[in-house]
């Protein structure tokens, strides 16, 4: 069995005046591990290799990467997903300035987050104890509030990738549906009135890049579209 | 030196976790100069992990529930040094700080009558141990951590929260009368050095779990506050009780929630048999985190583990059905399908008992604040410096944590320790200015790594560390191996006082912190080591093959490490609850 | 909210909803004018030109040159905000796009009710 080659994507702003693919040998001894254990072996090799990584489950969302060209979590992702004739090329997320090696900046991504303002409204006054919730309301949120914010999706996104300004992309949107759908939210009509415009729902053209990457199998589409159906209900 | 920018707060959070986020929450709120300080965005800081849920006697499953039966269990979890007046505070409070998140949005699983959703978990009980297993555990399907840490990160921006993301606190900065006024801390994009003055630092950096080979926790949990703490001169509390979980999955050592078990789920081993019916007769699976685990590595040790070593046992969870798992434990359907080529649904699965969470850490009163003894046993507070969450040690654990306590003590300790700060504040706190040299002796240590020429590399270190702790201190300990590993680890700390830090570029040197994180390992690996090798009893977590009784007589006792004598003192455990009668220790048994 | 001038109804509800209404009012027209064409295979100048002298086809047509330039623009501008990202250039392609698309509107109008 012939070494794992590894391809990956280096770059240092102290050191290096441009970006460059180095090639990696990694003994995985034939097991069909992570690619995060591929990580760590090579920075075994050269300590000077950065990436993020937290959990290694996959529920902390810190090693969104492209591997071979796929979005997805180093910490869950098996080679056996994605290397094809013993070759693997690992990129940062696309789109987002690199800040060195696999780590991108994320500040754009979490801005679009924070502008659909991420925390419940609710302007009634609190009771005594919880605000009831039948489990069919509470259902309405499965799928959505499980997103990890990895970025896997909203990287993978072409139309994140031309307006990141000003498309929430589908993380954002994803999270913005998880407040329109929830029965404790009262802010309905603000929130959907902060997304009407042209840009931060409408850029979504369908292309589903966004549900093809998810690493948790959620749907932003599904949500975008949702997201549409109320502001239509809300408009006309 | 003074060439060092410095940045002003009237209160610094180190860490953005579930206790930390907490804090900040209710300093924000108040509008005090806050910030928290964490090493990675907040959202992936440990506490997303927690699975299970909150245990919380909010009467929802049982609307005769009590907050007092739940202390009677806390404390007996704890196999009884658990300090009373804490878990009072904790099992009386929690209602309150649980109905908050669910007002904060937190997207708790319902009853049908709307209320919140409670499932069994293990050493739970109605009535004081008298009326059968309760279900006082709230959970959002089995992902109550990541809905807990992203409902606080929410509601902190909501508050407009200032967050110093992907930063590393390095070391702490105290003045001239051993106050603590701040920290050095470490931009790790920019690799800038920063000296953070604040009147009041909370240590909310969580757990160390890291010291062990096989563990349930991040890679980030390296005991950042800890060694921190213990570098200014700090003690520490029952560093010797680390909680094995019974379910980690075998090889990954991802954890399998208990509420596997709370579901109906149960363990067999290599003839199927259900063998924690023999162990704990009475509760059987939901007994203990610590017997369950003791138990299932008896069973291995006596040849009835599981698969071609047989070092494992199997979790048995198809019996529940799909769905049943799709609904209440999806998350474990993933985890398993990934991590052990397993669908629970058909086959159960392969799992070893894994290190999960420091009981121990920073002595605190139940306002977070730390605490000293001195030479005559004297309680004193330490000025400046706090914390909460798993870096404290309330102690509301004791020997042993009960399943769904440590999110409970997250959100009650953060909470409380930022409504003392906030008090503190508005009453005024002056503390001498940190001299030069003071920020010197605390830039000390980034400055030998950055200096460093030559010697061993980093990841060889901590791989020897972690073996070390692994095989000398895991789930069962005797004096004779302790005494070999407290060697080798005094060998190592010299070892890794020589190491070497190859790269020393500045923008985003993870080579860095991970020198950095090193040095808090060993702290805390020595700190458990001796705690371990001192405490001559078997009590809660810490279970001894040369001494296999729990000792009232000499051990119903913290134990309190001071890191720079290495010596192990004996610090008095609080049987004085304001409200209840005092639980007395009793045999304990599930 | 993302604020802009140049998106043809202002706000991303109503231009979404009017590319969707336009793209209706195309596939009818299209499929109407295939149907007739089928309908009359050996179809002259005579039986064309009586069909667009009937006010009902004349209005229909219009109708569907309106669905037209509305969808034209609607898609032209979100491709400008894609890709041009220079404000000059991007002003400047709007522009020609605008132009152009009223000029054909205007002639199509011309076509059907001129002479």
């Amino acid at each position: 069995m012939s070494n794992l080659q590894v391809s990956i994507y280096r770059y240092n702003p102290e050191t290096d005046s441009a970006p460059y693919m180095q090639e990696f040998q990694v003994d995985t001894k034939g097991r069909d591990v992570m690619v995060l254990d591929v990580l760590h072996m090579m920075k075994e090799q050269d300590s000077a290799l950065a990436f993020r990584r937290s959990c290694r489950e996959g529920v902390c969302g810190s090693d969104g990467m492209n591997m071979n060209g796929k979005n997805g979590l180093a910490c869950i992702t098996p080679l056996s997903d994605v290397v094809k004739n013993n070759k693997l090329t690992l990129r940062p997320l696309p789109g987002l300035p690199v800040i060195r090696d696999m780590v991108v900046d994320m500040g754009l991504f979490y801005k679009q987050y924070e502008r659909i303002q991420p925390y419940l409204k609710n302007d009634t006054p609190a009771p005594a104890i919880e605000r009831l919730q039948s489990p069919e309301e509470r259902d309405k949120l499965d799928g959505l509030y499980e997103c990890i914010l990895c970025a896997c999706c909203s990287t993978a996104c072409p139309s994140f990738w031309w307006n990141p300004e000003k498309f929430v992309g589908p993380a954002g949107l994803l999270q913005s549906y998880r407040f329109l759908a929830d029965s404790r939210d009262t802010a309905t009509s603000e929130r959907l009135s902060d997304l009407e415009d042209p840009f931060s729902v409408f850029r979504c053209r369908g292309i589903m890049n966004c549900v093809a990457v998810c690493p948790k199998g959620l749907n932003p589409t599904r949500a975008i579209g949702k997201i549409r159906e109320m502001l239509l209900a809300e408009a006309t | 030196m003074s060439n060092l920018r410095s940045l002003t707060f009237d209160a610094i959070i180190i860490g953005g976790g579930g206790s930390g986020l907490r804090a900040a929450l209710e300093l924000a709120k108040s509008g005090k100069k806050t910030a928290v300080l964490s090493k990675v965005f907040p959202t992936r800081s440990h506490t997303v992990s927690a699975q299970g849920g909150i245990t919380c006697a909010i009467a929802s499953d049982d609307p005769n529930d009590d907050w007092r039966w739940h202390m009677y269990d806390t404390v007996k979890g704890g196999d009884y040094i658990a300090d009373q007046d804490a878990a009072e505070y904790m099992c009386s409070e929690g209602p309150k700080a649980v109905f908050e998140l669910e007002h904060m949005g937190l997207p708790f699983s319902r009853l049908d009558n709307g209320r919140i959703y409670q499932r069994p978990f293990g050493g739970q009980s109605k009535n004081f141990g008298e009326g059968g297993q309760a279900a006082r555990t709230c959970a959002a399907a089995d992902r109550t951590g990541h809905a807990l840490l992203h409902t606080l990160y929410q509601n902190n921006l909501k508050n407009d929260t200032v967050f110093l993301n992907e930063w590393y606190a390095v070391d702490l900065v105290k003045n001239a009368s051993g106050d603590v006024v701040g920290c050095i801390a470490m931009c790790i994009e920019t690799g800038e050095v920063v000296h953070v003055k604040s009147k009041a630092t909370v240590l909310a950096t969580g757990g160390a779990g890291r010291i062990y080979a096989s563990t349930t926790n991040a890679l980030i949990n390296t005991g950042d506050g800890i060694g921190m703490a213990m570098r200014a001169g700090f003690p520490m509390q029952d560093m010797e009780m680390w909680q094995f979980h019974p379910t980690g999955i075998y090889g990954a050592g991802t954890l399998v929630t208990e509420g596997c078990r709370g579901e109906g789920g149960y363990l067999i081993n290599k003839d199927g048999e259900r063998f924690m019916e023999r162990y704990a007769p009475n509760a059987k699976d939901l007994a203990g985190r610590d017997v369950v685990a003791r138990s299932m590595v008896m069973e291995i040790l006596e040849g009835r583990g599981c698969g071609d070593k047989g070092d494992h046992v199997f979790l048995k969870l198809d019996h529940l059905g799909e769905e049943v798992l799709g609904k209440r434990l999806p998350g474990i359907v993933e985890l398993s399908k990934t991590f052990a080529h397993v669908d629970p649904a058909k086959d159960p699965i392969p799992v070893v008992p894994t290190c999960h969470y420091m009981m121990g850490g920073i002595p605190t009163n139940i306002h977070g604040q730390a605490i000293t003894m001195d030479e005559s046993g004297n309680d004193h507070i330490v000025n400046g410096l706090f914390a909460c969450g798993e870096a404290a040690c309330v102690s509301v654990h004791g020997a042993n944590r009960l399943g769904g306590n440590s999110l409970l003590d997250l959100v009650v300790f953060g909470r409380a320790a930022g409504m003392f700060i906030e008090g503190a504040l508005n009453e005024g706190i002056e503390y001498l200015d940190a001299s030069e040299s003071d920020v010197e002796s605390a830039m000390q240590r980034i400055t030998r790594w950055n200096e460093s020429e030559g010697g061993e590399s980093i990841p060889e270190l901590k791989a020897e560390l972690q073996e070390i702790m692994q095989s000398s201190f895991g789930v069962f300990r005797e004096e004779k191996n302790m005494l070999d590993g407290v060697d080798k680890l005094a060998q190592l700390r010299e070892r890794i006082a020589n190491a070497y830090l190859p790269d020393k570029s500045n923008a985003f040197n993870t080579a860095r912190v991970e020198a950095l994180e090193l040095d808090n390992l060993m702290e805390v690996a020595e700190a458990t080591a001796i705690a371990a090798l001192k405490r001559n009893e078997s009590r809660g977590a810490h279970s001894r093959y040369d001494y296999p009784d729990r000792d009232d007589v000499n051990w119903l006792k913290h134990s309190l490490y001071f890191p720079l004598t290495k010596e192990l003192k004996k610090r008095d455990v609080n049987f004085k609850p304001k409200t209840v009668d005092t639980f007395e220790p009793k045999v304990r048994t599930y | 909210m993302v604020t802009n001038i140049t998106s043809f109804g202002r706000s991303g509800l109503s231009d979404w909803l009017m590319q969707r209404a336009s793209a209706v009012i195309m596939a009818l027209y299209t499929v109407f004018i295939v149907a007739f064409l089928l309908f009359n295979p050996n179809l002259d100048y005579y039986a064309w030109s009586g069909l667009f002298n009937q006010t009902w086809m004349r209005i229909f047509s219009l109708l569907a040159f309106i669905a037209l330039a509305a969808h034209a623009w609607v898609g032209l501008w979100t491709v400008t905000t894609d890709y041009l990202k220079s404000t000059r250039l991007r002003v400047g392609a709007q522009s020609v796009i605008i132009l152009g698309i009223f000029v054909y509107l205007v002639w199509g109008i011309q076509i059907l009710w001129g002479a």
